[in-house]
């Protein structure tokens, strides 16, 4: 991990999307007013005769991209993940995963990492509303060369995708690596055997920060980036389930629907073992610095070293 | 096959009319009230205006339909049945398990249907959608878009025509189903959305009002619509509820009811005439 190298996931979306327009005539893309936010604005300033503004109109916006879906374009449609799901909820629903239509939902500044703008811009409840959806693949991507191959993953999926950014700034994971990306395969850092944490998105960064620490206490933990929440890779958890001694699962989300939800869904059926679920409990966010709402809510580094050592 | 003749439009219908009766009487369930007001429509929708046939159907350079009320799927299946497009013996399992006709509409499982709707207000943003998918590949067809004048009072339509005419979306036609009745009764007394054609007026679209139970009228409205360049059309039909079938015509209690063996067969008199 380069904790120099950082960058906003959205950021990375853009440039992808940029690309994937050269690779593509069929790719439109549609933004509600937040274009230099979402950084569709990247492909709107290549194609613009292929990027919709819709205007502050979310219902609008999803609606109209199932209709350009309805007649083979590949439709990605961008919002703050509070509009794209909470406000056009109905439309994603009844428009996009009923008829199993080619739209992607990739939104940002999801979670409290939002930061100043405070609890009515921070969506800590569209993995779970998105997950439950039928048709709908769900992913949360944690750096930048992730969510380039996350993109490109989507893009190839035939059928309605979610995709998931944070505001914040994230260190560079997987730069250098060669192409793995799976929909639906974790990513499995180290074999340790005294815990697994599973991360999504922001919080893959702290845990692996957790793991390097502990690992100076003796203590070996494996961290697993579980890029896609749904479909959610069971044989994986099964398996860390069985090898390992404490799961944990670690998510910029409501602990209620998101990954450590379907984590535990997993686990009661095929594995009855504890999880701990760290996230925020029931309660919306606030204003203030995006760092110090991560210490606030307990998703640091710091809160999973001292939940493996149960103090 | 372009149908022009008047007369004959008028037998189509009928015959759609007894179809709507029929689907409903059968699943003892659904809307009669705003598929008989909108029967006319799209008739000359899939009979005179549009490009669609039997041939046609998987080819993109088709005109297109969206049903924005949903709920008057009966009328659709109605005229796809009078089309052919679907078997007319399977009318009867609409609204039953197991039925491509489902009481909302499904594009996956019905030829012909261009659009799955059925939650009120989003059938134009679809048909905006594809307006802009056809002028991006040069297609010269055209889009139709019918709403109810109830579904109005959903604040998506009108996010919707702003977009239809801030992307000018010439190759679009909205029609209004005015039949003045919702659930709750009067659309003026439960949430007045009149004057509907002013409304469209201001929001960019060529407004053109018409009888929209007369066939005559109907297909004059449209042959002007195509004319009209650089913006959308809405034609806002004034219609009745029930049209057709004496004791349904104007009753707010007909919007989601089936008739019983007695009225079913009083209808189908009714139709005969």
């Amino acid at each position: 991990m380069n904790l120099e190298n950082k960058k906003a996931t959205r950021e990375s979306y853009g440039e992808a999307l940029a690309q994937l327009g050269k690779e593509n005539k069929d790719i439109v893309v549609l933004d509600a007013d937040l274009s230099a936010a979402t950084k569709t604005s990247i492909f709107a300033k290549e194609f613009p005769e292929r990027f919709f503004n819709m205007g502050i109109a979310e219902q609008d916006m999803m609606s109209t991209a199932a209709g350009l879906a309805s007649c083979g374009k590949i439709a990605y449609a961008s919002t703050f993940a509070m509009f794209a799901t909470g406000r056009a909820y109905d439309q994603i629903r009844n428009n996009i995963c009923y008829p199993k239509l080619n739209v992607k939902i990739c939104a940002s500044h999801a979670g409290i990492t939002v930061g100043e703008d405070g609890a009515t811009h921070q969506m800590l409840e569209d993995l779970g509303l998105m997950r439950g959806l039928p048709n709908m693949t769900v992913l949360c991507t944690s750096d930048d060369i992730q969510t380039k191959w996350a993109v490109e993953a989507i893009n190839k999926v035939e059928g309605p995708t979610y995709l998931r950014f944070c505001r914040l700034s994230t260190p560079s994971i997987y730069d250098g690596e060669i192409p793995k990306f799976e929909i639906g395969k974790g990513v499995q850092f180290g074999e340790g055997t005294d815990a697994t944490v599973f991360a999504t998105g922001v919080t893959v960064s702290e845990a692996l920060l957790a793991k390097e620490e502990l690992e100076k206490q003796g203590i070996n933990i494996r961290v697993v980036d579980m890029h896609t929440i749904k479909p959610i890779d069971e044989e994986l958890i099964i398996k860390c389930a069985k090898e390992t001694k404490k799961l944990i699962s670690i998510e910029d989300h409501s602990i209620i629907g998101g990954l450590g939800t379907a984590i535990a869904e997993v686990l009661t059926e095929k594995c009855p073992t504890k999880l701990t679920r760290m996230g925020i409990k029931d309660e919306f966010g606030k204003s203030g610095p995006a760092k110090e709402l991560l210490k606030y809510f307990g998703l640091t580094k710091d809160e999973i070293v001292k939940e493996i050592l149960d103090v | 096959m372009k149908v022009t003749d008047v007369e004959k439009l008028q037998q189509i219908a009928t015959e759609v009319r007894k179809n709507i009766i029929e689907e409903v009487y059968n699943a003892s369930s659904g809307h009669p009230g705003g598929s008989l007001s909108a029967a006319d429509i799209l008739t000359v929708l899939y009979f005179y205006e549009m490009n669609i046939d039997k041939d046609n159907l998987k080819e993109k350079s088709r005109d297109k339909f969206v049903l924005s009320k949903g709920h008057c799927s009966p009328a659709l299946y109605g005229v796809l049945a009078e089309k052919g497009f679907i078997e007319k013996e399977s009318l009867k399992t609409f609204r039953k398990i197991n039925s491509p006709l489902q009481g909302h509409p499904d594009m996956k499982k019905v030829d012909g249907v261009d659009m799955s709707t059925g939650s009120l207000g989003q059938g134009l943003s679809a048909a905006n959608g594809m307006a802009i998918a056809a002028k991006l590949d040069g297609i010269k067809n055209r889009i139709y878009c019918l709403l109810g004048d109830g579904e109005i009072e959903e604040g998506q339509v009108w996010e919707a025509a702003m977009s239809s005419s801030h992307y000018k979306l010439d190759n679009l036609c909205v029609i209004v189903d005015n039949n003045n009745l919702q659930i709750d009764g009067k659309i003026t007394d439960v949430m007045n959305g009149q004057p509907i054609d002013e409304k469209f007026k201001a929001f960019g679209f060529e407004v053109i009002k018409i009888n929209g139970n007369d066939i005559s009228e109907i297909i004059n409205a449209f042959d002007k619509a195509k004319e009209v360049k650089g913006k959308p059309t809405a034609i806002v039909a004034k219609t009745i509820k029930g049209k057709g079938v004496s004791f349904m015509e104007d009753q707010a209690g007909w919007h989601g009811k089936a008739p019983n063996e007695e009225q079913y067969n009083q209808a189908m008199k009714d139709l005969v005439k």
